[in-house]
């Protein structure tokens, strides 16, 4: 059953002044905040290398929807569940664990990148550290993290086998209209499938606001046609992220069972880098700014007296240091070499 | 005449038989208020509005399908795929009821219907985004396929997809669009199964359609000034196709290279080829030469990109093999 919706983000949700800290131990979200804050960082520096052409092609930037991610991975258990996204998808990478010096030579197209300089931004890969992409093709990878739910399913029960996993999908407001959204989520009902279904409901699929292209604008009660469990949850809050996606974690894990989720949260840049965003005010934007998933949890945290303004900018000083590594590290990789276009091709 | 950039031509084509023909409309993803993602529907909205310039949800199998419908009973919808590599999600309904409609009724249905966007690699992509899928296209008994490349056949090109009563599968591809050329005021259309001379010569015919016609017209000034004549030929349309104009050029010269940016196998290409080495055998006093793309997946490294896909350099090398230079 579909939950009922709460307060829309848009009207100004005031998680800002609520955001309950409880009983959350300093250092965990202490490495929440940090590990939001190197995504934040890293996506800047990769807009500025963008800039200078040192990165080229589509280049989708994850800044404002940080929480998700980070709430996402936190919540799960990366050693046995797996992440799949979209194109959108530096920051699901980091996330998983991923290198950022790994993640930035793909950027850079190097020999040392993730992928061998074979993806490059949308196709971020890291088998180990769980992470299936980085899928360029709206909605197409809703039925393959479907099909990893239905494995991880299928060792349970028919192969015994005790640590399976979960199956995380992340997929854009744009993405629910496909088919492929839909006919997945009728097979996870039917099989009873371990998988979270987020969409990272950022208001808009390019240049479309959800209102003009959706009949509905709150996702989660598409949970209703497929018999499966929805949840509204805020997007800018870790906090409601992680407790929200936890939930649905673990009842995936304990009872083979989906969720859908819609998560509202806002992207602060173009949809990719040659995107003026013209079909949205700046009043808009400040709207979402001042609900930054990273400035909300930090206030909170110094609110709770967990943090300083020194101690976050030492933070700030460390990550910014980490991604001037990773740019350093993809500069001076080497180019792959011409003939590895024959390979990866077949196993 | 005017010189405009080829997303000019194609949106003077829209604009113009949407005014003269009411039935004609055009939808897709972002084509209306956020004026395409190639812009090639600049002002288009403004002027027409909603439901005539129709922005879609991310749905290609859905929305090429209602394109379909629409067309069976009476309108004449241009849907474009914002790229043809989201087209592969439509393909079901192209070819399982665009190109069948008119054959399964026994003739009592037709499909007037254009389905166009950019085909072909971009830059830094990757293999999903980077891709030339006309043999998609081409191999299908029941479509039309055309593919131009200069602004005046864009225009004239699209303007008869329009008014043709099947369906058209119309290719452009995103490198092109700001390529410019001469584009007369006057009313004019450019008619389907002509091939086009680009130049005239001797020694060997070059054969290729589309954004890889740049590569041929390159290649051939490159032979030129080695002191060997090109024949250009531009087959501007796949289906039908101008077997005469290919025949004609080849028993002049007795040598060619057809240019096709797709993986070899069962490419257009390779059929046109293959046409070639069987209706002109006794002409040729060389085995017929293809030009293709290396047969991987786009890698996303600009130099590994490059080295994939075709270029002016394989052309002139696959001339002088056929000339016997190298
Ligand atoms: C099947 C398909 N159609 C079209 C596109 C082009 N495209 C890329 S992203 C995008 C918008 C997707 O929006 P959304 O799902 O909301 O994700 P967001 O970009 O907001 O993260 C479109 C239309 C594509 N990649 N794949
Ligand atoms: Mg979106």
């Amino acid at each position: 059953m579909a939950s009922k919706s709460k307060n829309d983000a848009k009207s100004g949700s005031d998680s800002a002044v609520s955001m309950n800290l409880k009983s959350y131990k300093k250092d965990f979200l202490y490495s929440a905040l940090e590990k939001m804050l190197l995504i934040r960082r890293f996506e800047e520096k990769s807009a500025q290398m963008y800039g200078l052409r040192k990165i080229g092609g589509f280049c989708h930037l994850y800044n404002g929807q940080e929480a998700v991610a980070i709430a996402a991975a936190m919540a799960a258990d990366m050693s046995r569940d797996y992440m799949l996204t979209a194109y959108r998808d530096h920051g699901h990478a980091l996330a998983c664990g991923m290198d950022p010096n790994v993640v930035m030579a793909e950027l850079y197209g190097k020999i040392t990148g993730c992928s061998r300089g074979k993806g490059g931004s949308m196709h971020m890969f890291d088998v180990e550290k769980h992470m299936l992409g980085g899928n360029g093709i709206v909605g197409a990878q809703i039925p393959i993290a479907t099909g990893v739910a239905f494995a991880e399913m299928y060792k349970k029960k028919v192969m015994g086998q005790k640590d399976t996993g979960v199956a995380l999908c992340f997929f854009g407001d744009g993405a629910v209209h496909q088919g492929a959204f839909h006919e997945s989520l009728n097979l996870a009902g039917v099989w009873k499938l371990p998988a979270v279904y987020m969409v990272e409901n950022n208001r808009f699929g390019m240049g479309s606001a959800v209102h003009r292209v959706s009949a509905v604008e709150d996702f989660e009660i598409k949970a209703v046609g497929y018999n499966i469990d929805g949840m509204q949850l805020d997007g800018m809050s870790f906090i409601d992220c992680y407790e929200g996606i936890g939930k649905a974690i673990e009842r995936a894990r304990k009872d083979s069972v989906p969720t859908l989720i819609d998560i509202k949260t806002y992207r602060y840049k173009g949809h990719s880098m040659s995107d003026p965003a013209k079909y949205r005010t700046k009043d808009e934007l400040d709207k979402f700014k001042a609900q930054d998933p990273i400035e909300l949890l930090k206030s909170a945290m110094k609110d709770a007296g967990m943090i300083t303004d020194e101690d976050y900018q030492n933070l700030d000083k460390q990550i910014k240091q980490t991604v001037q590594e990773a740019v350093d590290f993809a500069e001076n990789s080497d180019e792959p070499a011409i003939e590895t276009i024959y390979e990866d091709v077949y196993v | 005449m005017a010189e405009i950039a080829i997303r000019d031509a194609l949106n003077q084509a829209i604009d113009e038989e949407m005014a003269r023909d009411q039935t004609v409309m055009i939808m897709g993803e972002e084509v209306a208020e956020y004026e395409g993602a190639y812009k090639v529907t600049r002002g288009l909205w403004k002027k027409y509005e909603s439901p005539r310039v129709l922005d879609t949800p991310i749905t290609e199998n859905g929305f090429t399908g209602v394109g379909i419908g629409a067309a069976l009973v009476g309108l004449r919808p241009i849907v474009e795929w914002m790229t043809f590599n989201f087209s592969i999600q439509a393909l079901d309904q192209v070819i399982s009821n665009a190109a069948k409609m008119r054959h399964m009724s026994g003739g009592q249905l037709k499909v007037p219907i254009v389905f166009r966007g950019p085909n072909g690699p971009a830059e830094y992509l990757s293999s999903q985004h980077s891709q030339a899928i006309q043999s998609f296209y081409a191999h299908i008994p029941g479509l039309k396929v055309v593919a131009p490349s200069t602004a005046y056949d864009s225009k004239g090109l699209l303007k008869t997809a329009i008014r043709d009563d099947n369906p058209v599968v119309f290719m452009e591809a995103e490198m092109m669009y700001s390529w410019t050329g001469e584009v007369p005021e006057e009313e004019y259309t450019v008619p389907f199964g002509k091939a086009a001379i680009r130049r005239e010569g001797d020694d060997v015919t070059l054969i290729s359609f589309s954004r890889p016609m740049r590569l041929l017209e390159e290649a051939a000034d490159e032979l030129a000034s080695q002191g060997i004549n090109a024949e250009v030929i531009d087959l501007r349309s796949l289906r039908p196709l101008d077997e005469d104009t290919i025949y004609a050029s080849v028993r002049k010269t007795n040598r060619v290279v057809v240019l096709d940016d797709a993986w070899p196998v069962a490419s257009f290409g390779s059929y046109v080829a293959w046409l070639i080495s069987r209706n002109c055998f006794d002409e040729l006093d060389a085995q017929v030469e293809l030009v293709h793309a290396e047969d991987v997946p786009m890698p996303y490294n600009h130099k590994l990109e490059l080295a994939v896909q075709v270029s002016t350099e394989k052309v002139v090398k696959a001339a002088k093999r056929v000339l016997y230079m190298e």
